[in-house]
């Protein structure tokens, strides 16, 4: 076929944070025809969208909401003349590093890449990934949807809200539609904790009222062409319903906030091995996935809490692909990790044999642990140790080891954690 | 009089008693640390909250998202989202921009907080 065909030394699948910060950190490294393609109409990715405030602490000294803080960027990468194609759609991506986009005003176009940085964020579960019975009626939506349609289009998805999930966007959702005028009954969490943050239970639930009900969750769902009620029941310790404690709750709307999955599908046409903990490419420390030239950063790698962080992730991936580029020798060999006890998706998950720096690892802690430790072993040598106050599934943890530890052990490595005591 | 409150310092989350007696807290206990409080003394004397909320925009469908330029008072919350329901903003309008001046008379005004039109 005869298309159109352009081609860059770097190609940035994803105009939100991560992609922004990427392209901004390699224009800075020297990389000068790059390109980022972004499939919605404007940059900024899901930061359009989160119109509340928390943003930007770390990278900024600041608090700022998400339009603002996408916005900063932004006009970054209009100052260093960074070129963007908004409303363009990747559409596949071979392990040559030829992507294929879709754009309304250009057509089919193939991009050939010296490199690629996979940068395309995260998806939320939706309901068909939670088995729950009913019709298929109106009225459910993932709380990521409905936060579009409230901030982005300036429509209400409803008016007695019930909340599956206590993720942070389902709290955020919490305390918008109550602003909006609707009246939200109750969070549902079948977990014993939140993987929400404190603040935002405090901030946004229980400000208005808002009962957050742990150990339950939605048995049944009413209503044929538009919902009409759930019934919810108590969970036992392994999360089946318990008989008896069934209660229904009469609404019109029950947003779904029950986790995030990094969207992968061009990663696995281009050959990009995927990590089953994360659900993101497999990468070692400089954020190379096992395909030549293609980096991955942000929530396509893995789900962060915080966008500051996923700006620092990104920014690293920018700078590894102008090295790159560069024409530097990419890492030969790669070590396996092992995630040991209480670790969950260990990022990164395979290291070069030689680190060329400090090599910092990020994990979810599989359980609440109080008066922590978090350790590096390799081959029975502690390489780094590291003592946190408390741990829980919903913020991430990290632990730095030193280039030189590196050096001076042999063996297998494992980041664990355990519980110390007070 | 006994106040429970829950810190959001940290993930601990610690579950506060604070003896609260209408204008000042006597005693704050269960704070893993200084955070803590602190925490329950502002949380119980003068609350504020940041405030980001949505506006009408005149010919557009879509709302412009605003926010207060600092916090104000919790009580005054609903009050600030009511005078924001009946602005209608024409665009263009850009960051920063002031929406609603001195909104409630907190001496705090009310920005965009994304560009519009233009």
């Amino acid at each position: 076929m005869n298309m159109k065909t352009k081609r860059v030394d770097l190609l940035i699948i994803g105009g939100g944070p991560a992609g922004l910060a990427a392209a901004c950190a390699a224009r800075e490294a020297g990389v000068t025809n790059l390109l980022i393609l972004e499939r919605e109409d404007a940059l900024g990715g899901i930061l359009r969208q989160c119109i509340h405030n928390g943003f930007g602490l770390h990278t900024f000294q600041e608090e700022l909401t998400g339009p603002e803080y996408a916005a900063r960027y932004i006009a970054r990468v209009q100052e260093l003349g960074i070129p963007y194609e908004c409303g363009a759609m990747v559409i596949s991506l071979s392990p040559e590093r030829r992507a294929v986009y879709v754009s309304r005003t250009e057509g089919i176009v193939a991009v050939e890449a010296g490199a690629v940085i996979l940068a395309m964020g995260c998806r939320e579960r939706p309901r068909g990934a939670l088995g729950t019975p009913g019709w298929r009626c109106a009225g459910i939506f993932t709380a990521g949807t409905a936060q579009k349609l409230v901030n982005l289009e300036g429509r209400m998805p409803g008016k007695r809200v019930v909340i599956l999930g206590s993720g942070d966007i389902g709290l955020i959702m919490a305390r918008r539609m109550t602003f909006s005028g609707a009246k939200v009954l109750a969070c549902v969490e079948i977990m014993p904790y939140s993987s929400g943050l404190k603040r935002n239970i405090v901030q946004c639930l229980d400000d208005y009222g808002i009962p957050l009900l742990f150990n339950h969750t939605v048995v049944d769902i009413h209503g044929r062409e538009r919902l009409t009620g759930v019934t919810i029941a108590e969970v036992d310790g392994k999360k089946r319903p318990i008989p008896g404690t069934e209660q229904e709750i009469a609404c019109d709307t029950l947003l779904l906030s029950v986790g995030l999955i990094p969207e992968n599908e061009l990663s696995a046409m281009a050959g990009v091995a995927l990590s089953p903990a994360t659900g993101g490419p497999v990468v070692d420390e400089t954020l190379a996935t096992n395909v030549p030239g293609i980096f991955s950063c942000g929530n396509v790698l893995h789900v962060h809490d915080l966008v500051d962080f996923v700006s620092a992730e990104a920014a690293r991936a920018g700078e590894m692909a102008a090295r790159f580029l560069s024409g530097e020798k990419t890492a030969g060999e790669r070590i396996p990790l092992i995630a040991g006890n209480g670790v969950s998706a260990l990022v990164p998950e395979v290291l070069s044999k030689r680190p060329e720096a400090d090599v910092t690892f990020m994990f979810r802690p599989r359980a609440v642990y109080r008066n922590a430790r978090i350790a590096v072993f390799r081959g029975g040598k502690q390489l780094a140790v590291k003592r946190a106050r408390i741990l829980a599934p919903g913020e991430m943890a990290e632990i730095t080891v030193k280039q030189d530890a590196f050096c001076e052990s042999e063996g297998e490595l494992t980041v664990s954690v355990e519980e110390v005591g007070a | 009089m006994k106040r429970e409150l829950t810190c959001i310092g940290c993930p601990m989350g610690c579950r506060l008693t604070a003896e609260f007696n209408g204008t000042e807290v006597t005693e704050v206990t269960g704070n893993g640390c200084a955070v803590g409080a602190r925490y329950a003394r502002e949380e119980l004397t003068n609350p504020k909250r940041m405030v980001t909320a949505l506006v009408r925009v005149v010919g557009m469908e879509r709302p412009l998202s605003v926010k207060t330029e600092a916090p104000i008072e919790k009580r005054l919350v609903f009050d600030c989202l009511a005078a924001l329901g009946a602005v209608a903003v024409a665009p263009p309008v850009r960051i920063g921009d002031v929406i609603l001046e001195n909104v409630l008379g907190t001496g705090v005004n009310v920005v965009a907080t994304e560009d519009i039109g233009g």
